[in-house]
């Protein structure tokens, strides 16, 4: 067993092929004698204030004399809303506003992040409901009071007439209609290629599954807050409390509010963590900037738990029926798929993006010669759905590994042997998919499946973890294995920048548009600095998060941070030590070339001499300083990194599931993950994003569901109903990052981790549950909670 | 109408008068302006916000701010003694055990509570009183391993003491 | 989520705290004890008391300790004692010799979790009487009597008069409960209890408490309560008849498992078809009858 997993207690180790060093590759930086930091895995720049009670989180700014919001929602899932009347809650002691849709005339909906689309925008969300509801939960007016607790009181007395419209809650169902003329479906997403029709006519044999994954989401442990803040003497307009994409929503919210994006300025926090929910432009981010500056006092939102779990959005509800055509030998000809994505009750800013990488990569890893999809984006009377933590992929790799799995079911082989047969193989990479997502052609960058594959069999010892789980089914207990194949998609680009400067002091400061959302981004960008600059990475400071440091940013989301953020802060690095090597070398009266910078100091190349402080450089290139000559002033450089292209890292996923046959109980005892990600900058970092993402997983394959009921009542609104996952539901994860297949479209090689834990863990568990109740094919909907698998267990029975 | 009230948190004592409808949270964060104790869901789930009252590890959002009048508290803010961490802030920074940091300290002060029992919890009693807190980053592993780890070193500092 | 304004009261006596809640009774006046069920409910504002009634500075409400039954004619000679403030962590050690001590213990260990079991009180559970409670369940299947004190004087009730539906008890609106006192078995007794919840410390789906004692190979006066399952907890007549006089053995426990979930009907409730909920007592009344006859079960062999 190779010394490449992580196991409880172990430092993660990073199995690399032989003879690739730790170090940043294929760059033009000359290796220092010591390891650069690149490849380490160093403790975080992050947690000291984190661990000290020292963060700040949107909760914990206040501003002198603020006011504080209260949302006033709708009850019932749909319904026309004839009238509100406020004037109870405006008759209590310290209510300032309150506020409905007629306030709000000349504000446009929430935009499609990704620009104007005439098919869904018809369908975008008011910020406060006009004259329909169309969730529980759905905003209709807005308190502002001197106390949070004032602003609840009256928003109770806040009452709405309302007349009952028709409940749509299954998005399968007959279409309903939005509004006059606006049917419940706006868009149909078809993606393909190949000859299907003559794939189906020339196959062997068919098989056939419908498949459904749950309504889940990120639930974030700290819930949405947004701070404005008007500042009248300078005209700037600030939001507190921003995540994500804050560049993104500045020039969003610019273009609603009709200001120039040089006058709003979104200032990340700490945030509570993201998995995609977070960041969003929501209606209370434009509300408390429009209270702001009509009623001249800062204005202070938190979402409290009951609001976070009906209003904030939700993910995955899919149904898929699909069908593939299989030649003799078990090579997949073709696979067909139609389905419907449950979008709730408006578009949200990410339009249909979520059911578009849906039908992007359901191919996975396969060759598959031949593919159609055809998507049915449809809208529900639900809270609205967007992206949550590998959006897309969870719901596809679901659907094409229960495929998988009944196919080597069907010919009765191994599933993994299956696998083995439809995998691309390196020799085929670059891969070009055939199709097209979220603007993006689809080209497998790098990749060895089948290597990964076989590393992750040897890690576990699979013929001796079969015969283990056999001997104990054959003593009673139902136990099983699962295992799921899936590619990743990171990298989104098309282009990101940063800008790094040295100060006197030789302190380092990078200034990014990336963002923060817990998942150690300040670490990862200092590491890939410190590394290519040769100083200590705990003398670089990372700023991002700040409208107002820097004019561009791509925030944190779609796996980019560590890539896109990453690379360009390589090469803004490589031109700051381009240029302070250049100042050395005239200051020390010696060649370029024999100078090197280790630790914060350019030495001699060979030379045990002090050499000099960054710092000093800094000095000599200040723009007074005579030293300096012609050189452009300052000791800091930009630098960009653009792509043309997505980077696509891949992964296996192993469950083994225990199950209870008298309560319906699934529980996962184990749960392994090999995966590529071309080249780790912190393992440890690496690693715990996959086991966060695993944890996460499990969740959404066993416990965590938002139901409703026929009224479109949602029954999930706290946390005693909305099941996360404890330490008690985790089993010990174990983790193989391997470093064979680096992206060849980056400088450093790397690829997205955020993402990897969490893609396969529901068909992996499918799998698994299957297994251990020897009734293949049995898990065809997520999350397998005790009730449905109680009931799988009495078919079988009856 | 308030009620004049007493806190003593972290050593420091607190006047405040407060509405009783006001939680220990509320109170804690608002009026004694210390935020590190986290609210994440206002009903006694998460575990965000547990601070320590007069030893034992609770909820502070489902405690009235007037029922803990004259309790000694706990807070996170109260766990490093100067620029020194307390062994279990330093675990979980070794052992990576945390991301986000929201839930951090309501980990923290439930772990000092238990690590401050007279007999010090088991494996198996640790990690069914882990279990009452949530966190969505981390999956728990690497808070498991960190309080082991500080476990030891607590307890190899109080036995050569 | 934060409640609606109340006034708040922290009597130092049983005498003014009863005064106190006679004079606020009318106006939604409420008992507080540990809080921990009720802070919740009243955060989303489900429950809107006007007046909060503070007992935990009330001297002599925490006494905990066994005590001749004053109750003539009941087999049990002493009683255990649980006064209003006593905490669910007074458990999580044995508070007595014999198999009752263990099984609080282990009963305890289901309840939500640590932090709350720091607070939390065994009456105040009562009071609350949620059905998937763990205390209603063995005040229930152990034939507590609760002790209910007001200005108007004391009555005491047998737990099937106390609980009387979901979220409600006979407790009078002045009224305190200021004891449960619970029969303790004989040695001879063995105690078996299963659980089963979503996940470990969540509200349970089913659970059962089983008491047996066996006299010349045979079991006599057996007890199964069962919860979470109906609107209160109650013993199954139906599967006690069964097991009456029987010899133990596995097909026994199975066929009195199965009696258990005929004889019950479940609470409608969303996402949770009656045909599941009695599978679950059928699992949990087996198995807390197989944990009671085995080596996990508490009491002497």
């Amino acid at each position: 067993m190779s010394a490449a997993i992580a196991a409880a207690g172990e430092t993660p180790v990073v199995d690399r092929p032989s003879g690739v060093p730790a170090a940043v590759p294929g760059t033009a930086a000359p290796r220092t004698a010591r390891p650069g930091p690149f490849g380490q895995s160093v403790t975080r720049l992050e947690d000291l204030p984190l661990v000290r009670g020292q963060a700040r989180f949107a909760a914990d700014l206040s501003f002198p004399h603020q006011l504080h919001m209260r949302i006033v929602r709708s009850p019932v899932a749909h319904a026309r809303l004839l009238g509100v009347d406020a004037s109870e809650a405006l008759a209590l002691r310290g209510v300032v506003a309150v506020w409905t849709a007629q306030d709000l005339v000349g504000i446009p909906c929430i935009p499609l992040r990704e620009g104007p689309s005439a098919e869904l925008d018809p369908y975008l969300q008011p910020i406060l409901a006009r004259d329909r509801v169309r969730y529980v939960g759905d905003p209709v007016a807005a308190v502002f009071a001197t106390d949070p607790f004032i602003a609840e009181d009256a928003a109770e007395r806040v009452s709405l007439d309302l007349e009952s419209l028709p409940v749509l809650t299954d998005a399968t169902a007959a279409l309903g209609e939005f509004a006059p003329g606006l049917p419940t479906q706006p868009t149909t997403i078809r993606k393909g290629y190949g000859d299907i029709d003559a794939a189906f006519a020339r196959a062997a044999f068919t098989v056939e599954l419908e498949l459904a994954t749950g309504r889940h989401s990120g639930v974030p442990l700290e819930t949405r807050g947004a701070i404005g803040r008007y500042d009248a003497a300078r005209d700037v307009l600030e939001l507190h409390g921003a995540a994500k994409v804050p560049h993104r929503n500045r020039d969003a919210l610019a273009r609603m509010l009709g200001r120039s994006p040089h006058t709003i300025h979104l200032f990340e926090l700490h945030v509570g963590g993201g998995f995609g929910v977070r960041g969003e432009i929501y209606p209370e981010d434009v509300l408390v900037l429009l209270a702001a500056m009509r009623l001249e006092r800062p204005v202070k939102w938190i979402e409290d738990r009951y609001e976070a779990l009906m209003t904030t959005n939700q993910s995955r509800e899919q149904v898929h029926r699909v069908r593939a055509a299989v030649a003799a030998d078990g090579f997949v000809l073709a696979m067909d798929d139609e389905f419907f994505h449950d979008q709730g009750a408006y578009v949200r800013t990410h339009g249909d993006r979520v059911a578009d990488m849906t039908a992007g990569i359901l191919p996975g890893g396969y060759v598959l010669p031949a593919y159609r999809v055809t998507g049915h984006y449809r809208l529900t009377n639900k809270t609205p759905a967007a992206t949550y933590r590998a959006p897309g992929r969870f719901e596809s790799s679901f659907v094409r590994e229960r495929l998988f799995d009944a196919i080597a079911q069907r010919m009765g082989i191994d599933p993994i042997e299956l696998r083995r047969r439809n995998l691309i193989r390196p020799e085929q990479m670059p891969f070009p998919r055939g199709i097209e997502t979220i603007e993006d052609n689809i080209v497998f960058d790098s990749g060895d499946y089948p290597l990964l594959l076989q590393k992750t069999l040897d890690a576990l010892d699979w013929p001796r973890l079969q015969a283990d789980l056999q001997a104990r089914r054959a003593q009673g207990e139902a136990v099983g294995v699962g295992l799921a194949c899936f590619v990743e998609k990171s990298g989104l680009g098309p282009a990101d920048g940063v800008r790094i400067t040295v100060d006197f002091t030789g302190a380092v400061e990078v200034v990014t548009g990336g963002a923060s959302v817990g998942q150690g981004f300040e670490t990862v960008v200092a590491q890939i600095c410190a590394s290519t600059l040769g100083v200590d990475y705990r003398r670089v400071r990372v700023a991002h998060g700040r409208t107002d440091r820097i004019q561009y940013g791509v925030g944190a989301h779609a796996g980019r941070a560590t890539v896109m953020t990453g690379s360009a802060t390589h090469n803004a690095a490589l031109r700051v030590r381009a240029k302070a090597l250049d100042m050395a070398a005239s200051m020390l009266g010696c060649a370029i070339e024999g100078l090197d910078i280790v630790d914060g100091r350019v030495i001699r190349r060979g030379d045990s001499g002090p050499g000099l402080a960054l710092g000093d450089v800094a000095s000599a290139l200040a723009p007074t300083a005579r030293a300096r000559g012609e050189r452009e002033p300052g000791l800091t450089a930009e630098g960009w990194y653009e792509t043309p292209s997505m980077t696509y890292p891949y992964g296996v996923h192993v469950a083994v599931v225990r199950v209870d046959r008298d309560t319906g109980a699934a529980r996962v005892e184990r749960f392994f993950v090999g995966y590529d990600v071309g080249r780790a900058v912190n393992p440890m970092l690496v690693e715990g994003q996959i086991v966060g993402g695993v944890a996460q997983g499990i969740g959404g394959a066993l416990l965590e569901e938002f139901a409703y009921d026929e009224n479109g009542e949602p029954l999930a609104v706290t946390l005693a109903d909305y099941l996360l996952p404890t330490l008690d539901d985790i089993p010990p994860v174990e983790v193989m990052i391997t470093e064979d297949a680096p992206s060849p479209l980056n400088p450093l090689g790397i690829k997205g981790a955020g993402e990897a834990g969490i893609n396969g863990v529901g068909a992996a568990i499918a799998a698994a549950i299957d297994d251990a109740i020897g009734q293949p094919g049995a898990v065809t909907r997520l999350p397998v909670t005790p009730v449905r698998l109680k009931a799988l267990l009495r078919q079988r029975a009856g | 109408m308030k009620h004049p009230i007493t806190l003593t948190i972290n050593g420091h004592r607190h006047d405040v008068e407060v509405e009783p409808r006001r939680t220990l949270a509320d109170v804690i964060r608002e009026e004694c302006r210390l935020t590190g104790t986290h609210v994440g869901c206002e009903h006694g789930v998460c575990g965000a916000c547990t601070v320590i009252v007069d030893g034992d590890p609770v909820r502070a959002c489902l405690v009235f701010a007037v029922q803990a009048e004259g309790a000694q508290i706990r807070t996170v803010e109260g766990l490093a003694q100067g620029a020194q961490l307390h062994p279990l802030q330093q675990a979980f920074i070794d052992h990576h055990a945390l991301q986000c940091g929201f839930c951090t300290a309501g980990f923290l002060m439930l772990s000092t509570a238990l690590l401050e029992r007279p007999a010090p919890p088991d494996d198996v009693e640790l990690q069914e009183a882990l279990s009452s807190n949530l966190c969505r980053c981390t999956g728990y592993k690497n808070i498991l391993l960190a309080v082991r780890a500080a476990s030891k070193v607590m307890h190899a500092t109080s036995e050569a003491a | 989520m934060r409640s609606v304004a109340f006034q708040y009261h922290a009597p130092r006596s049983l005498d003014e705290a009863l005064v106190t809640l006679a004079q606020v009774a009318a106006e939604d006046g409420r008992i507080i004890a540990g809080g921990q069920s009720l802070v919740p409910t009243m955060a989303f504002r489900f429950v809107r008391p006007g007046h909060l009634v503070d007992i935990n500075r009330v001297a002599g409400l925490d006494r905990l300790h066994a005590e001749a039954s004053t109750v003539p004619g009941r087999t049990a000679a002493s009683e255990l004692v649980i006064g209003a403030t006593v905490r669910h962590a007074a458990f999580h050690r044995p508070v007595l010799a014999g198999p009752l001590g263990p099984l609080l213990t282990e009963v305890a260990s289901h309840i939500a979790h640590y932090p709350i079991r720091m607070r939390g009180t065994f009456c105040g559970s009562l009071a609350h009487a949620d059905p998937a409670s763990e205390w209603c369940l063995v005040a229930s299947t152990l034939d507590a009597r609760l002790v209910l004190r007001s200005v108007r004087g004391e009555r005491i009730l047998e737990a099937d008069e106390f609980f009387t539906g979901v979220m409600s008890t006979a407790i009078e609106p002045d009224e305190l409960l200021v004891e449960a006192r619970i029969p303790i078995p004989n040695p001879g007794v063995r105690l078996g209890f299963d659980e089963f919840s979503r996940r470990r410390g969540d509200f349970a789906l089913a659970m059962a408490l089983v008491s047996l004692e066996c006299v010349d190979g045979r079991v006599r006066s057996p007890r199964i309560g069962v919860s979470g399952v109906e609107d209160r907890p109650r013993r199954i007549a139906e599967a006690e008849a069964l097991l009456d006089g029987r010899i133990p053995a596995d097909d026994l426990f199975r066929a009195v498992a199965r009696a258990a979930a005929a004889a019950v009907d479940p609470l409608e409730q969303p996402q949770l078809p009656a045909i599941y909920r009695r599978e679950l007592v059928e699992s949990s009344v087996r198995r807390a009858l197989e944990r009671a006859w085995g080596p996990t079960g508490h009491g002497a062999r």
